[in-house]
């Protein structure tokens, strides 16, 4: 998870200077206003091209490069023969490469909907008693998991979920002991068990930018409601939603990336299995170029997730923050 | 508004240009001319290749883990003052991932390898031939070479020699000796049969009788399921197999009487019930615990359970189905350790392995660290080893299987990927019920037809 926001905010914060060190059309004639503006923008220019170098070196040139070693058959060590569109096609008609983006989507709802809105309740729950001690401490510990490296979560959820682990123990404490399984090595459940290790993790993210979100609010809105005799679910679904548009905007495109390119918490606790069952583009891109050598496939297939990725998260984002600007 | 566009327009435009540019200077087919270097030192002619008088330095990249390979370089440089080595240690894993990239740009004079059969093909590996003629390794068991051979098509079996094993290792099953006792088994299963029955009699006892690692990208249901397949058939068709041979077919009929053997097996609910989420080091921890009757697993472990529980262990040999029958086998392969073709200093990296497999104190510590039996001619010096030591019953079950010649390679070296990316799922799903005996043979040999073939 930390990775992806760390990915996305360079995004967004290396886009705009790579451009802009690129020099705006042509002047139409000389001493035009533009051209004056542009000369005395000119330094500031210059501020960012160390940043566009970087952008360009260790973004845009991985993807070009990408791009071109989807087009060869490679091992990634001897000379590599052109064969066209073929890795697409076969990323397109091979089951198990589309099963790994099928389950790429069911993540979304673990990694996106469930701590979303499970965010939205704590947050508006911890903002009622915002005065109270227990606030802060609710804080912490929702946020906590922010904190832990997603190696040691991913170790630790595993631990939660074996045979004898702490899910299964509870399961059997309140006597539903019939339903204790090797959770993460049951074709039904792997997927789920994941998804909850996703939530746990995106839960804090979520809850802190809608906190945040909430405290711009302006409080009068509240008294306001409470006049005209609004009650809390009024006041919940009138005010503070849409007081937080734009944080939950981030959140879910933000979890919604996590889900899709989503690798870290799988590799640590399935590593794709039980029987493909949580394989996820990922994954496969890593197994195909480092363990199978197929860097062009690999290539095609990490170009269609960037692909999809962008396809499913541009129409969201209009979606969500659109009517705004 | 037209405005706003116009002018977003620009950085976009820009972003777009620069990639292009980016594309253009980088439109060479990757790989370039690709062909590695072959080797600058190739081994003199008949005089044997040693590591001179001078100071050399062997740079050597081993696994994390196996304490073996330091054991060796520190007896080395004990015996050959001029020779030290300089370690790297990795996960397999990450030798798998790196090893073309280690090989070729930074090639080290020893190196564990991962499945070779692509490393040699591409032109990565010393041709080990010539010191092969030098030291008489030629004289040796073809069976111990036979899979570090590959061709110039990629076929492991034939061709020049591009590894040599630091040791050979046996596998079969393990067995707690104190729960053994506890169901009246009072030694080794005779034949397939009477293990069924054991493992039924633990299950009735309430002792599991399998933890077998099968988890997450790993399919431990191999090792059972090859030995059932060299109890009901003969081992050839299996090598052949494993060697890509022309024509070779997984889904036999004596192959599908042992995976439905493992499918009842799985039905009677003799396996863990997680195994489907069990790593290779849980099921140690459950078999050293006592959690476990049976395991099975390779003589790489015989040294640490001889250590960690003294003579509580046994092991056997997958027994044949009738008493007294011949028809059974191992699977058995060479630790593989071998040398860039680019690397610095390789006839000393060559004196290193033959001495690994002639030098008395060397074949001592192969057996009492590694636990396996030590490379090189049947008659060469064996140390003494405690006769009730696992490590006495695996060398006894090598000798065993060679005896019946029963000795193969692991199924799942066949190929780069048909491990994890068709054996791994599909005993992954007979044991969730998904897959039966004849589907997931048809389907291995469908993903195996589709990589030998394309």
């Amino acid at each position: 998870m930390s990775h992806h926001l760390e990915g996305a905010a360079s995004v967004h914060s290396g886009a705009a200077p790579s451009a802009s060190s690129v020099a705006p059309e042509p002047a139409a004639a000389p001493r035009s206003p533009r051209r004056r503006r542009l000369l005395r923008s000119l330094p500031i220019y210059l501020l960012v091209l160390p940043a566009a170098l970087f952008y360009g070196v260790f973004v845009l040139r991985p993807i070009a490069l990408t791009a071109q070693f989807s087009l060869y058959d490679w091992n990634g060590i001897e000379p590599a023969t052109w064969v066209g569109l073929a890795n697409y096609v076969e990323v397109f008609t091979e089951p198990k490469l589309v099963g790994s983006i099928l389950n790429a989507f069911e993540l979304i709802l673990y990694f996106s909907f469930v701590p979303v809105i499970l965010a939205l309740f704590a947050a508006n729950v911890i903002r009622g008693i915002a005065t109270s001690r227990l606030a802060g401490i609710a804080r912490t510990v929702l946020f906590l998991p922010q904190v832990i490296p997603l190696v040691a979560a991913g170790i630790m959820w595993t631990w939660q979920f074996a045979s004898n682990g702490m899910v299964n123990e509870l399961l059997r404490a309140v006597g539903l002991g019939g339903l204790a399984r090797a959770w993460l090595g049951d074709f039904d459940t792997a997927l789920p068990a994941v998804g909850v290790i996703g939530a746990w993790v995106a839960l804090g993210l979520c809850l802190i930018l809608l906190l945040a979100g909430m405290s711009k609010i302006d409080q009068s809105l509240y008294e306001a409601a409470r006049i005209d005799g609004a009650g809390p679910v009024r006041e919940f679904f009138s005010i503070t939603i849409p007081g937080v548009r734009q944080e939950l905007a981030v959140c879910v495109i933000v979890t919604v990336i996590a889900a899709l390119a989503s690798f870290d918490i799988i590799y640590i606790s399935t590593q794709g299995g039980p029987g493909n069952s949580t394989l996820v583009p990922g994954l496969q891109v890593f197994y195909l170029a480092f363990f199978d050598r197929e860097i062009g496939t690999a290539s095609a297939l990490a170009l269609t997730l960037m692909a999809l990725v962008l396809l499913v998260v541009l129409p969201l984002q209009r979606l969500l923050r659109g009517r705004e600007s | 508004m037209s405005q706003s566009r116009t002018r977003r327009s620009i950085p976009a435009a820009g972003a777009l240009l620069g990639a292009a540019a980016l594309v253009l200077t980088a439109c060479a087919p990757p790989g370039g001319t690709g062909t590695v270097a072959p080797t600058t030192a190739a081994p003199s002619g008949s005089t044997e290749a040693t590591c001179g008088e001078e100071d050399v330095v062997l740079d050597a990249y081993i696994e994390t883990g196996f304490p073996l390979p330091k054991e060796l370089f520190d007896e080395f440089t004990a015996q050959h003052p001029n020779v030290t080595f300089q370690v790297r240690e990795d996960q397999f894993a990450v030798l798998t991932q790196n090893a073309p990239r280690t090989l070729q740009d930074n090639p080290p004079d020893l190196m564990r390898l991962p499945q070779m059969s692509e490393l040699a093909s591409g032109g990565l590996l010393l041709n080990l031939d010539p010191y092969a003629e030098q030291f008489g390794w030629t004289e040796w068991p073809e069976s111990q070479l036979s899979q570090l051979r590959v061709d110039d098509e990629g076929r492991r079996g034939s061709g020049p020699l591009y590894a040599m094993g630091l040791n050979f290792s046996m596998t079969g099953v393990f067995y707690n000796k104190e729960l053994a006792a506890e169901i009246g088994m009072t030694e080794p299963p005779k034949t397939l049969a009477e293990l069924d029955a054991a493992m039924d009699a633990a299950k009735k006892a309430g002792i599991t009788p399998l933890a077998q690692f099968n988890g997450g990208a790993t399919g431990g249901l191999m090792f059972p399921l090859q030995a059932l397949m060299a109890s009901y058939g003969p081992t050839q068709p299996l090598n052949d197999w494993i060697f890509q041979v022309e024509g070779a077919n997984i889904d036999t009929p004596e192959n599908l009487k042992a995976a439905e053997h493992l499918q009842k097996w799985v039905e009677a609910g003799y396996f863990a019930d997680d195994v489907n989420s069990m790593d290779y080091a849980q099921m140690m921890a459950r078999f050293i615990e006592g959690d476990s009757l049976f395991i099975f697993n390779g003589d790489w472990e015989s040294g640490n359970l001889d250590t960690q529980m003294p003579g509580k262990v046994g092991f056997f040999v997958m027994p044949p189905l009738e008493e007294g029958g011949t028809q059974f086998g191992a699977m058995s392969a060479p630790l593989t350790y071998g040398i860039a073709a680019g690397a610095k200093h390789p006839d000393c990296a060559a004196y290193f392995f033959n001495w690994v497999a002639t030098d008395e104190k060397a074949r001592t510590i192969t057996v009492e660290v590694g636990g396996s039996h030590p490379m090189g001619a049947t008659d060469a010096f064996m140390p003494e080893v405690d006769p009730d030591s696992v490590t006495a019953a695996t060398l006894a079950a090598g000798t065993q299987v060679n005896e019946v010649n029963g000795a193969m390679d692991f199924l799942a070296n066949a190929t780069g990927s048909i491990y994890a990316q068709s054996w791994t799922p599909n005993v992954q799903q007979l044991v969730a019920g998904k897959q039966d005996a004849a589907g997931l043979l048809s389907a291995v040999q469908r993903d195996y037809e589709a990589e030998v073939g394309g």
